[in-house]
């Protein structure tokens, strides 16, 4: 297939240009900069909420004032400078800063409370916790990193149905979309023929299957873009890709 | 604002996710099947041919290409084996989303295991069990031990089609380079190389309670007796629950095919198939030595048509010594 690109698939399915998040977090220019500080706290602040939540045990006050000292060193403190991707994934170079920051948690505490660096993010610590309800319990012995990777993956495909939705409605493809929902969000919609979703919605079966399919390929290729703009190499995006979708690329 | 996803949706979408990438293809998703140990199967619709198969590809993290490679020697021992109680494989490639799959035959049908109940009488289960011992046996005579038989990776189809699947863990045997199958791209040197590792790895290794003592312990010489094992617990399967199955010739046999031992177990397929076929039309089996009164009693059983009409003869003979008119 002479228009497959390296990383395995259609050239229209996958763009091969890839935007660097660290080097963009360094860019001289303020819009290129905050835009990758956008994409990185958007992607990591539910994830390093709840870690802090789940596998420090710490309560919502102390668990929100962590993570908000914790993106601020992210941005202040030249954090993502020692970061390595010949050594480890971003993800877990972030998760590694987040132990690192609540092993020293009283000194953390210490200079929030006398102020810190004074810059809030505005995140949305209500909709965090809200969720940590419907999230099993975490027992001591659970694997942080695995514990880290999952709340990861809820995020970023959070963030990438938000985008499939929005697409879609652009497109005039709404329906593709509500069908995504239905079988693959909703409880129970997978007991549903596809007859009988053709039938909620008038339209053929051969219909569902396909906007479906096509709401699914959206969705994957998403995630794909999502994970690209969020990983540094070539090897670390292949990787993630691999442990969030299990697809090899 | 995002949308906060459970757990199971989580997993739902990931699936969604990882079907297979069809666009381009002569393929069309219709359903998800079933997911095994590498790979996730589907039915697709082959809109060339305009008839649905199953289409099994890789769902699993792949990070060194092992089930790559095991996903093409399957598809490639499965092809080797032309038997009709093998599923036939129709094609394989990649897909434009990268990973590699192949098409078989759509088996519409229910599994040994779920399909037991329905089998009532002796007889036919072990009719059944001679139809799997015919596609084991026909895999060893190409040089291909399965490594994980069990109920549940044979399929009966609807019109009584006894299929042996799921060859996901099959090694071809011996050394010789025309027995061995190229793996992926690598040469023969390297396809050995990369089955051993595979094996050695023991990410997969078979089924518990139908694997062989020696494949438990991870012998990297394994031969077909290591099926036999497997057969023999298969047998005991079908027979465990059936009064008839109490029968003492039946139960050696299953002794035999399960022996601890390799080399006390059957050697051959055939040698296992035949003395459940003995047993089947009353003859003696080679794994249960009988005493010669036991023997003859057998004999006379198995003649006791002949035996009965030269009775009645010599009966009306005598009867005529006696009462014939002086």
């Amino acid at each position: 297939m002479a228009d497959d690109t390296s990383i395995g698939g259609a050239r229209h399915q996958f763009p091969s240009t890839h935007w660097s998040l660290i080097e963009g977090t360094r860019s001289a220019h303020a819009e290129e900069r905050q835009r990758a500080l956008d994409t990185l706290i958007r992607a990591y602040w539910k994830p390093v909420y709840k870690y802090i939540r789940l596998h420090w045990k710490k309560e919502n006050e102390p668990a929100k004032d962590l993570t908000q000292e914790f993106f601020v060193r992210l941005l202040d403190k030249g954090l993502l400078d020692r970061f390595d991707p010949a050594r480890a994934r971003l993800r877990t170079y972030i998760r590694v800063c987040v132990d690192g920051l609540v092993m020293n948690e009283d000194k953390a505490a210490h200079r929030m409370k006398r102020g810190g660096d004074g810059v809030l993010l505005p995140l949305d610590f209500q909709s965090a916790e809200g969720e940590l309800i419907d999230l099993p319990v975490v027992a001591a012995e659970d694997d942080p990193e695995k514990l880290f990777a999952r709340e990861f993956a809820r995020s970023v495909f959070g963030i990438a149905l938000e985008r499939v939705r929005r697409e879609c409605d652009e497109k005039g493809k709404g329906l593709h979309f509500e069908l995504l929902e239905l079988y693959d969000i909703e409880e129970g919609g997978k007991e549903l023929t596809y007859e009988e979703v053709a039938r909620r919605f008038a339209i053929k079966p051969t219909d569902v299957t396909n906007y479906l399919a096509y709401a699914r390929r959206e969705f994957r290729r998403v995630v794909l873009e999502e994970l690209r703009a969020m990983t540094e190499t070539e090897d670390e995006f292949r990787r993630e890709a691999l442990a969030l979708l299990g697809v090899r690329l | 604002m995002t949308r906060f996803l459970n757990d199971s949706a989580l997993e739902r979408l990931r699936e969604a996710a990882d079907s297979p990438e069809l666009t381009g293809t002569r393929y069309r998703l219709v359903d998800k099947l079933g997911q095994g140990g590498m790979g996730g199967v589907y039915c697709v619709e082959d809109t060339e041919l305009e008839r649905r198969v199953a289409l099994k590809v890789i769902s699993v993290p792949d990070p060194d290409g092992a089930c790559t490679v095991r996903l093409l020697q399957e598809a490639r021992i499965i092809a080797r084996l032309e038997h009709p109680g093998i599923v036939p494989v129709h094609d394989a490639g990649v897909l434009p989303d990268g990973r590699p799959y192949y098409t078989m035959k759509l088996v519409q049908g229910k599994r040994l295991d779920e399909h037991v109940e329905s089998i009532a009488s002796l007889s036919d289960r072990l009719r059944l069990f001679l139809r799997i011992c015919d596609a084991v046996a026909f895999a060893h005579a190409h040089g291909v031990l399965h490594r994980d038989l069990k109920p549940a990776n044979i399929m009966i189809g609807p019109f009584g089609e006894v299929l042996v699947m799921d060859w996901g863990l099959s090694k071809v045997l011996g050394p010789s380079p025309a027995n061995d199958i190229p793996i992926g791209h690598a040469d023969s040197g390297a396809a050995t190389e990369n089955r051993t590792m595979l094996t050695a790895h023991g990410t997969i290794v078979g089924t518990p309670g139908y694997m062989s003592p020696e494949q438990i312990r991870g012998d990297a010489s394994l031969d077909q007796r290591s099926d036999i094992y497997s057969l023999g617990a298969i047998l005991q399967f079908l027979i465990t629950g059936n009064a008839e199955a109490i029968a003492k010739p039946l139960s050696a046999i299953r002794v035999r095919a399960m022996a601890e031992n390799p080399e006390t177990r059957y050697q051959t397929v055939s040698q296992l198939s035949t003395d459940v076929a003995h047993f089947l039309d009353g003859l003696a089996v080679s794994a249960y030595p009988e005493s010669t009164m036991v023997r003859a009693w057998r004999w006379v059983l198995r003649n006791r048509t002949w035996i009965l009409l030269l009775l009645a003869y010599l009966l009306t003979r005598t009867l005529l010594i006696f009462f014939r008119p002086r």
